[in-house]
Formats: structure tokens, C-alpha cells, sequence
């Protein structure tokens, strides 16, 4: 746990020298406490002090990248177990696993499907974020030329080298290990190994232990010998363990600041089915799962599943919103429509996507509204006829348009009125109520 | 170090509720732990899924789950005949839609029809919904639970607007209650407060907190849920008690993504696998969160979620 400006003071060198900025050393102490400084600013603190401070001041849950390209994605460093407390931050990484006793084509099939895995959502880009290649040949050149083909193939996603042999591992990772994949695992067999291996390539290394107690021995051993970016696996095989599992390690981390645990998890969720292997999936997503390991990527799995980390890690207390202004979708002229809407990230995506799909160019006022839906903005009093009038006189939309009318969301019909007598010269035109409506709308209208 | 398994200890549990007649009737509730958590306390009974059936021809649903019931949908026996006896459902909920004044404005005489006819065509316990138009709720959901008299149904929903009327009904026909509020826990909390202050007993209410599509406020239901459970088990608070409802089918099978063509959203991949995994992960989503009560509607996305609920338990 962190540790308080007194107990900090205690191992600072007392001298009140001054060096790091601060009046006295329990000044220094007292403001690190707070993390409004860091350690190193002070010069003279000793090496025992730098381990004790840095074990304290470290996050519960160790936070890492998997790979290195640009999409190369982090790894653990949660706070906290409900994500109405606070917020969770590092959207969990969905792979797909891969045998290396496919043939080439069906390499190149799967790695296709993982390069066009891509989504486009409510503004964020999604895709399936690694590979795990599993050995399951037996045979470590087979391994090899597999690992070498995926990584020529797919440079910049992540790769699992999904692997218990320790000599077929250290060729896979003498191959690609500039990007640092993941390995795993290390177990209660070949601990020595495989920890040497990630050690001499610094590389991540995957732990797995059955049961949580033997897990936290084989992780303290681990790091005894070098190896800190862990990722842990408890061995769950069902549904339930799994869940269970997960908020013990969670739980373990966060509340009782046990090290041994502190680590992201890695769960694989592989079933034959692929709609329940989706369900399962989705419940190592809400609860606590950094690396979910699947054996499938149809699209439309990846669309809900893609979907469900979105919506469990989108900030409590911030909407997803886009900026305020006026958007051109494409290439309006002083003649075409103006619409209307808030700058809640939902509401804006589904609207200008409508918009896009009538084919007819439009500008669509986005107004600021804390990042609420168009109903919520207006019970909220944030969507009103007076706020509305503000804005479009002081977003200078008078100015790119000749004609003067208004096309405001259906769910508002009620405001048309108000909006008509504030705003001089203009026509409040009633839009359909859902945004599917708009294509017919906009296209019906005389042009 | 060693290690030590971090447990809670909770002082209060959701309350146990039991539905339709025996011995087909339904238990659920009573958990006294977080949802599945039984390493740190007991959970008696499974979350059940009612199958979603409704008065009129569904023309609204999405071809893919329409063509699941197309033979049957067009009359309320032969369809809660089907879920029971062919998809072996544990309960079926009837949605009174045709009572809505947008949807064909059913008189409350013809909805006293529908359901007794329904109730003598199954023995599965049965839940009665209306059409979510609070006036007109009041009038159907009171003819509804009279013909349902006798039946130990749940009806609902009770809303803000309406919830003196629907009480009333379901206390003198002895039914249990669902209470809805949008989103928002202290609604929830009071809705329930109201009720019980009519003399209706906490144990014969469930909490609809409102559900929401995967996509589209789905993290705002979840976390109300969370929320809702935290309160009964670690707090417990015995207002937000009673059995939580999700009433995912309707929600999820309006959204773009249960049914746009696969030739006008390629990237989306199949449409029919797409609309079960929508419904599905919803649900899932919802259970984690501590639902205690689904109501959905294609066969093979209950399948699917009776099977994760199997593998939770
Ligand atoms: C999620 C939600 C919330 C979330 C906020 C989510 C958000 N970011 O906005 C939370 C929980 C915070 C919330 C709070 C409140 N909410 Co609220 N909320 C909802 C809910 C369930 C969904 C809203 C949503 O996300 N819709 C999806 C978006 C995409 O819809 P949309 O913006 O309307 O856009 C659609 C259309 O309008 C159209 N469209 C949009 N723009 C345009 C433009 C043009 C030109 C056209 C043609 C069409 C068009 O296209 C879109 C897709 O079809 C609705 C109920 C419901 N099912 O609608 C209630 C609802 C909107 N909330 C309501 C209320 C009252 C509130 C609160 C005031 C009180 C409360 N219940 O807590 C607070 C206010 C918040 C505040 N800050 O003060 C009421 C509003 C009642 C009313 N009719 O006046 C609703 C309708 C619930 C209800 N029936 O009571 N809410
Ligand atoms: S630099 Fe170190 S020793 Fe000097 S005053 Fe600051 S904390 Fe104390």
C-alpha cells in the first residue's frame, strides 16, 4: 500500500539539503506522498531506500506493453474491481489462436482474417489486437517457419508464442524477438527455462500455475530470477472458475496489495461452439481478463465482442462525445440541409451515418451537450430552444448557407415552436424520429 | 507470502421469489454473494430465461428471429404451446403490444381473452407484460391480472406513472410485481419504497432497472445492476432486494446490428449469427451484472445462455 509522508520521511537522508526543490527533506516526503514530485529529484536518497520506495509507490496490477508497433497495446494497470468506482482503463486484447500444423494457405487464410478484422466504431478503430501461435507440432522447425510466416505476414500485431517447450520456444523467440511477444507459458515443469529465455530476450512471460496459491509461488520465483512483465493464468478451464478466479486475483491486487498477483491475466476461452466461446469470452471482458484468447474471429464475434470492451470501458463519468461544430458530410454547397444534433459520440456516429447513406451532402450542427443523447440532453435542460438558437447564431452557420431552415431530431418535435419564435427568418423542418428515417427523409426532399 | 483467498463477508442477499404453479413453477433469487461468487456464499437458485411471446404478429422483429416463430406467431397459444413443449422453455412472457394505441389499441376485454387462453394452454409459469404506454398499462395490466387470478403470475411493468393502479391488481389477484425505472439506482430504490409503502411485500417484487442494448447504453445498465447488488448484499439494503429483471429481446432486436443486410455492412459478417450474439452477449453481460430474470427471444441465443449459465454454476 502507499505509504504515508512520515514513513516516507524515514527513508530520506535528513540533511534538508535543498537539492530537490523543496524546503526540507518532510517537505519532500510529504509532497511525494501526494505525487505531486518524484523520487529522483532527490539525489542523495540511498540504493535500499530507491527498492523500498519503488515496491510501495509501484501500481497494484503491473503495467506493460504487448508488442511494439503503434498498435501495440497495454497491458494491466487496472485500480479498481467495479468499474463505476472509478473507470477501467486498458481495454483487454482479444488473439486468436493458431496451430502451427496448418498448412500455409490456412496461415495465410487466418492472418488475413486477422489484418481485416478492423472496425470502425463510434470513432475508435477495433481490431483483433494479437496472434497466438501454438505448438502443437511436436516439431520446432515446423514452429518456426510458422512464427517466421506470421510475423512477415502480420508485422505489427502482436504475437503469443503459445508454447511450453522450452527449446522449440528459443528458436520461435531468436526470430521475432525485436517485438517482443509474449511467452507462454512458463509452468511447475520448465520454470528455469522459459524464465531464462524471456529474461535473455526481454520479452513478457505468460504463468501458468492451477490454482492460485501455486500461481503466486511460481510468479515470486519468477521474478526472483529476473522477470517482472508477467501475465498470469490461473488454469480456469470453466465458466465459473474462471469468473472466480479472476476476482480473487483482482481482489488479491487491489485490496490487499499482494505482489504476487499483481499481474495482467491471460485467459483462454476456446470452445467449439462459437457463439458460447462469444459468451464466454464476454464474461472474461466485464470481469477482469488484460489478454482473451480465442479460436475463432468470425466478424461478427469480433463485432459484439468489440462492442462489449467498448461499453465496459468507457469512462462512468464521461459520455463518449466528438467536438462541437459544424460537420460537412460530403461536399455541401450554400444550398443543402442543416441538421441538428448533440455531440454525444452515439448519437453523432448514427446520425452522420444516416446522413452519409442518403447521398445527399449536408451540414450537421453538432452542439455541446455534456455528451448526452438527444432526449437525455433535453430532460437535462441542455438541448433547449434557447440553447439551440445560441448556437447556431454563434457557430456562424449563417454564413456558409443561403436558405434558412432548421431540421431538428423527431424525439424533439415539441421544440420547432419555441425554436421558430427566437430565431428570425428561419424554418424549423420536423426530421424523422430514428436516425434510419433520414435517408427517406433527406432524399424525398425537393432539391 | 502465502496466500490467502481475499473474501467478503456480506450481510444481506437478494430476496427468493417463486412464480407460476406447481410443479411447474419457478424459484429464483435468494443468493446471499455477488453473482456466481459461490466460493463466498450460497446461490440456490439458477437465473431463469422466460421466452418472449406477444399478442399480435410481431411484423417489427427482425426477419432472422421473426423466421424462428413464423409458423406460430400469429396466435399466442400456438406460440407459448410451441416454447413450451419444443423449446422446453422454463417461462414464457406474453407481451400485451397490440394494447398499445400505435399498435392496434386492444381493448383490456380482449386482453382478459388472450391470457386466460394462454394460461390454459401451458403450465409453465407465465409473466404478463403490457406494451410500456403507461396510461394504457393501467387499464391492461389490471384486466390482465384478474383473468390471470389464481395463476401466481408476474406482471408488470409498474412504472412512475401508473404504479398505484398496477399494485392494486397485483395484490388483489395475488400476483408478483415488476417495478421499472430508467437507469437510475435511486429511482429504482424509490419505486420500490413507493410500492411496498401500498402494503405490497418486498418478496413479491422484482426490480426492472431498465435494460439496454450491447452498443447502446449497455455499460449503463450494467453498472446500475452492479450497483443495485452492491447495495442489497454488502449494504443490505433491503430496498434494492428483490430479483433484478432484463428485458434484453426488446432492446437488442431494434438495433442496427440485428439487422442490417450483410450486403450493405459486409464488415459485420453473417447476419444471422450476428443478431444471437448480439441478444446473447447482452444477456450475458446482464447476468454478470446480477440478473436474476431474462426475458429473450431467439432460440438458439437462450441455448446459448442456459449453456453459459450451466458452466457459471
Ligand atoms: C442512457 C440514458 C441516460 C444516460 C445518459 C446517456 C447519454 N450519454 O446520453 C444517463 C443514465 C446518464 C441518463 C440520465 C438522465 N436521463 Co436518460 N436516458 C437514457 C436512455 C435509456 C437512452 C438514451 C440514449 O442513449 N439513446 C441513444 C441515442 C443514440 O439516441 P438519440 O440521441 O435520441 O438519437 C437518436 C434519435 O434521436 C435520432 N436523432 C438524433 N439526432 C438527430 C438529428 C436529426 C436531425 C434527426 C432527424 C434525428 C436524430 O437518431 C438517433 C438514433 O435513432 C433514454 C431512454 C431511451 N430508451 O431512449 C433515457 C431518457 C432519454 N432519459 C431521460 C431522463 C429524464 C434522464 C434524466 C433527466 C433523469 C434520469 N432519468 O436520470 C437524466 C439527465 C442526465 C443529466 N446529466 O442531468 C428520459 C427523457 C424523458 C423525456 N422524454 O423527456 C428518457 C427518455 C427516459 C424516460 N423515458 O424517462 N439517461
Ligand atoms: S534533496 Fe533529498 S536530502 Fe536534500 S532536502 Fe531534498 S529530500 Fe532531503
Amino acid at each position: 500500500m502507499a505509504l504515508s509522508g512520515v514513513e516516507i520521511f524515514k527513508l530520506l537522508p535528513k540533511t534538508n539539503c535543498k537539492k530537490c526543490g523543496f524546503p526540507t527533506c518532510l517537505a519532500f516526503a510529504m509532497a511525494l506522498a501526494q505525487g505531486k514530485t518524484e523520487l529522483a529529484k532527490c539525489p542523495d536518497v540511498s540504493e535500499e531506500s530507491k527498492r523500498v520506495l519503488g515496491e510501495a509507490s509501484a501500481p497494484p496490477i503491473r503495467t506493460f506493453f504487448l508488442g511494439t508497433s503503434e498498435k501495440a497495446v497495454k497491458l494491466g494497470g487496472e485500480t479498481v474491481l467495479f468499474r463505476h468506482d472509478k473507470k477501467f482503463f486498458n481495454p483487454c486484447v482479444y488473439a486468436v489462436n493458431v496451430k502451427d500444423t496448418l498448412s500455409n494457405d490456412e496461415l495465410n487464410e487466418k492472418i488475413e482474417e486477422v489484418l481485416t478484422s478492423e472496425i470502425d466504431r463510434v470513432g475508435q478503430k477495433l481490431r483483433v489486437d494479437a496472434i497466438s501461435i501454438e505448438f502443437a507440432s511436436g516439431n520446432s522447425s515446423q514452429y518456426e517457419s510458422a512464427v517466421k510466416l506470421i510475423s512477415q505476414k502480420a508485422p505489427d500485431t502482436a504475437i503469443i508464442l503459445n508454447c511450453k517447450d522450452p527449446s522449440a520456444a528459443e528458436v520461435a523467440v531468436r526470430t521475432i524477438a525485436d517485438k517482443k511477444p509474449l511467452l507462454y507459458c512458463a509452468n511447475e515443469g520448465n520454470t528455469g527455462a522459459m524464465t531464462n529465455i524471456a529474461k535473455t530476450h526481454k520479452i513478457p512471460l505468460g504463468v501458468y500455475a492451477k490454482g492460485l496459491s501455486e500461481l503466486s509461488v511460481l510468479t515470486e520465483k519468477i521474478k526472483g530470477m529476473g522477470v517482472e512483465d508477467l501475465v498470469i493464468d490461473s488454469g480456469a478451464e470453466k465458466a465459473k472458475d474462471m469468473l472466480e478466479l479472476n476476482t480473487q486475483i483482482r481482489r488479491s491486487a487491489l485490496k490487499k496489495n499482494f505482489k504476487p498477483l499483481g499481474y495482467p491475466i491471460i485467459n483462454f476461452v476456446l470452445r467449439e461452439d462459437p457463439i458460447f466461446e462469444t459468451c464466454v469470452a464476454g464474461i472474461a471482458a466485464a470481469k477482469y481478463a488484460s489478454i482473451i484468447v480465442l479460436s475463432s474471429i468470425e466478424k461478427w464475434k469480433n463485432l459484439a465482442l468489440f462492442t462489449l470492451r467498448q461499453n465496459i470501458y468507457t469512462d462512468p463519468q464521461v459520455p463518449m462525445q466528438v467536438e462541437q461544430k459544424i460537420y460537412k458530410i460530403g461536399e455541401p454547397t450554400v444550398n443543402s440541409p442543416l441538421l441538428i444534433t448533440t455531440n454525444f459520440s452515439l448519437t453523432y456516429f448514427m446520425v452522420s451515418g444516416e446522413v452519409e447513406n442518403s447521398k445527399v451532402p449536408a451540414y450537421l450542427a453538432v452542439m455541446d451537450c455534456e455528451g448526452l443523447s438527444v432526449l437525455t440532453a433535453w430532460a437535462a435542460g441542455k438541448f433547449t430552444a434557447g440553447k439551440i438558437v445560441q448556437f447556431i447564431k454563434d457557430s456562424g452557420v449563417e454564413n456558409q448557407i443561403s436558405h434558412r431552415e432548421l431540421i431538428i431530431p423527431g424525439q424533439v418535435a415539441i421544440l420547432s415552436g419555441a425554436i421558430e419564435d427566437k430565431l428570425e427568418g428561419w424554418k424549423i423542418t420536423v426530421g424523422p424520429r430514428e436516425a434510419n428515417g433520414i435517408p427517406t427523409f433527406l432524399k424525398s426532399r425537393p432539391a | 507470502m502465502s496466500y490467502v483467498i481475499p473474501k467478503e463477508t456480506y450481510s444481506g442477499n437478494v430476496l427468493s421469489l417463486e412464480f407460476g404453479k406447481a410443479p411447474k413453477s419457478v424459484k429464483i433469487g435468494g443468493e446471499n454473494t455477488l453473482p456466481f461468487l459461490s466460493f463466498e456464499g450460497s446461490i440456490p437458485n439458477k437465473p431463469v430465461i422466460a421466452y418472449e411471446i406477444q399478442d399480435i404478429t410481431p411484423d417489427d422483429w427482425p426477419d432472422t428471429v421473426k423466421a424462428q416463430y413464423a409458423f406460430c406467431s400469429d396466435n399466442p397459444v400456438k406460440w407459448a404451446q410451441h416454447c413450451q413443449n419444443k423449446l422446453k422453455a422454463q417461462a414464457i412472457s406474453l407481451r400485451l403490444i397490440g394494447t398499445h394505441p400505435d399498435r392496434g389499441d386492444r381493448s383490456a376485454g380482449d386482453v382478459a381473452k388472450i391470457v386466460k387462453d394462454v394460461l390454459s394452454a401451458v403450465d409453465v409459469p407465465l409473466i404478463i407484460l403490457g406494451s410500456n404506454h403507461i396510461e394504457k398499462d393501467a387499464s391492461v395490466l389490471v384486466a390482465a391480472a384478474e383473468a390471470a387470478s389464481g395463476y401466481n403470475c408476474i406482471i408488470g411493468k409498474a412504472q412512475e406513472g401508473n404504479y398505484k393502479t398496477v399494485v392494486a391488481a397485483a395484490l388483489a389477484h395475488k400476483h408478483k410485481l415488476i417495478a421499472m425505472s430508467e437507469l437510475d439506482i435511486n429511482l429504482a430504490k424509490q419505486l420500490n419504497i413507493l410500492i411496498t409503502q401500498m402494503g405490497f411485500d418486498k418478496e413479491r417484487l422484482l426490480t426492472d432497472p431498465m435494460c439496454s442494448a450491447l452498443g447502446y447504453g449497455l455499460e449503463y445498465t450494467y453498472s446500475v445492476m452492479e450497483r443495485i447488488r452492491l447495495a442489497a448484499i454488502m449494504q443490505n439494503d433491503v430496498t434494492m432486494q428483490p430479483p433484478i429483471v432484463g428485458d434484453v429481446g426488446m432492446y437488442v432486436w431494434k438495433v442496427k446490428e440485428t439487422f442490417a443486410s450483410e450486403s450493405d455492412v459486409s464488415q459485420w459478417g453473417s447476419i444471422e449469427e450476428r443478431g444471437v450474439a448480439w441478444e446473447a452477449v447482452t444477456a450475458i453481460a446482464m447476468l454478470i451484472a446480477g440478473t436474476n430474470l431474462l426475458i429473450m427471444r431467439h432460440p438458439k441465443a437462450v441455448e446459448t445462455v442456459r449453456k453459459t449459465i450451466e458452466e457459471l454454476v
